[in-house]
């Protein structure tokens, strides 16, 4: 198996991307390529035409609250060929929550994003089809944001029961 | 013998209209079929022949809520499935009851967040609920026969 590392640390890879990856961190040879947002489209388009990334793995979202800048979005892609990973990292700031989608480049990204910005409100530009994939589609918000609280009910002890119960919601038949 | 001889000369037997239709009730409760999740695999173990849920005149789990008298609520309730669980309860001709089966669908049990509502008896009227996480076969159809007892006991001034 081709090392991860030594295809970060390859000249190939560094004149084929060049200055579009900002940094790149190696980490128990799991490689992650950083870069700018306005360049994003473009790292990607290399690595699946001149690098063999065949295969979009997942893309997900963290959110660095209270941290700025706030949002990362990871790309991962695998090659079938070469039997090698790749992450590629966009980080965001809590301003401005948009990104290029990657739709153009891996069909793949598709519901991938949709569930970003179900989850995060994290909003694709050229996405074609950005709407709600796990909440239903009158939800209010975005449930996996750090300000939201943790748990939805209070837990009830003996201490707190009165207050809890009166909190719940209850039917009216 | 003859058929005489078996059943004697009983005449008339008498009893309250009320009674005799919650017997026809309680016996006959045709549960939907309709899990959720893991909990749903204790009520088909329950519905099998090891345990054989149809001992209590349950031998039809029905696959429409049209024909359905009961509804078990096997399993936890997401908030984008609310609607579809309350349709279906709305579907179903009364007399109709449910049964709230595990932690997850009676409280919420260790859902304590943004997607799964916190308790069924928030969009359906509960009868029974029973505790368990899942609850065994046995804990289920203990609930079933208190919701028997509960039908058996319902005075006419409250049926529906």
């Amino acid at each position: 198996m081709e090392s991860q590392k030594k295809f970060a640390m390859s000249p190939s890879i560094l004149a084929e991307l060049g200055d579009a990856v900002s940094e790149t961190q190696i980490f128990r040879d799991e490689v992650t390529l950083l870069c700018p947002k306005h360049r994003l489209l473009e790292v990607l388009q290399a690595l699946r035409d001149t690098q063999q990334f065949d295969m979009f793995t997942f893309a997900t979202c963290v959110d660095y609250y209270p941290g700025e800048p706030r949002f990362g979005i990871l790309y991962q892609l695998y090659s079938t060929t070469r039997n090698i990973r790749v992450r590629v990292k966009v980080m965001l700031s809590g301003n401005d929550r948009s990104v290029p989608s990657a739709c153009s480049v891996y069909h793949a990204a598709n519901w991938p994003e949709r569930e970003m910005y179900d989850l995060f409100g994290i909003h694709f530009e050229g996405h074609p089809d950005l709407r709600r994939i796990m909440m239903p589609p009158g939800y209010e918000g975005h449930p996996l944001l750090k300000e939201n609280p943790a748990k939805v009910e209070e837990v009830a002890f003996s201490f707190n029961r009165a207050r809890a119960w009166e909190d719940k919601p209850h039917p009216q038949e | 013998m003859g058929l005489e001889q078996k059943l004697g000369n009983m005449g008339i037997v008498t009893m309250s209209a009320e009674k005799a239709i919650n017997w026809a009730r309680s016996n006959a409760i045709w549960p939907m079929l309709f899990g959720l999740a893991c909990c749903a695999i204790e009520m088909m173990s329950t519905q099998a022949s090891h345990y054989d849920m149809s001992r209590f005149g349950m031998e039809l789990m029905r696959a429409s809520p049209r024909q359905s008298d009961l509804m078990i609520v096997a399993g936890r309730v997401s908030r984008k499935m609310a609607p579809t669980l309350r349709h279906l309860y709305d579907q179903m001709p009364d007399p109709k009851w449910v049964i709230a089966m595990g932690d997850c669908a009676s409280c919420g049990g260790v859902f304590n967040n943004y997607a799964v509502v916190q308790g069924v008896d928030e969009i359906v009227p509960v009868d029974v609920y029973v505790a368990g996480c899942p609850p065994r076969p046995e804990a289920l159809i203990d609930g079933i026969l208190k919701l028997q007892d509960r039908i058996k006991k319902e005075p006419l001034t409250k049926w529906n």
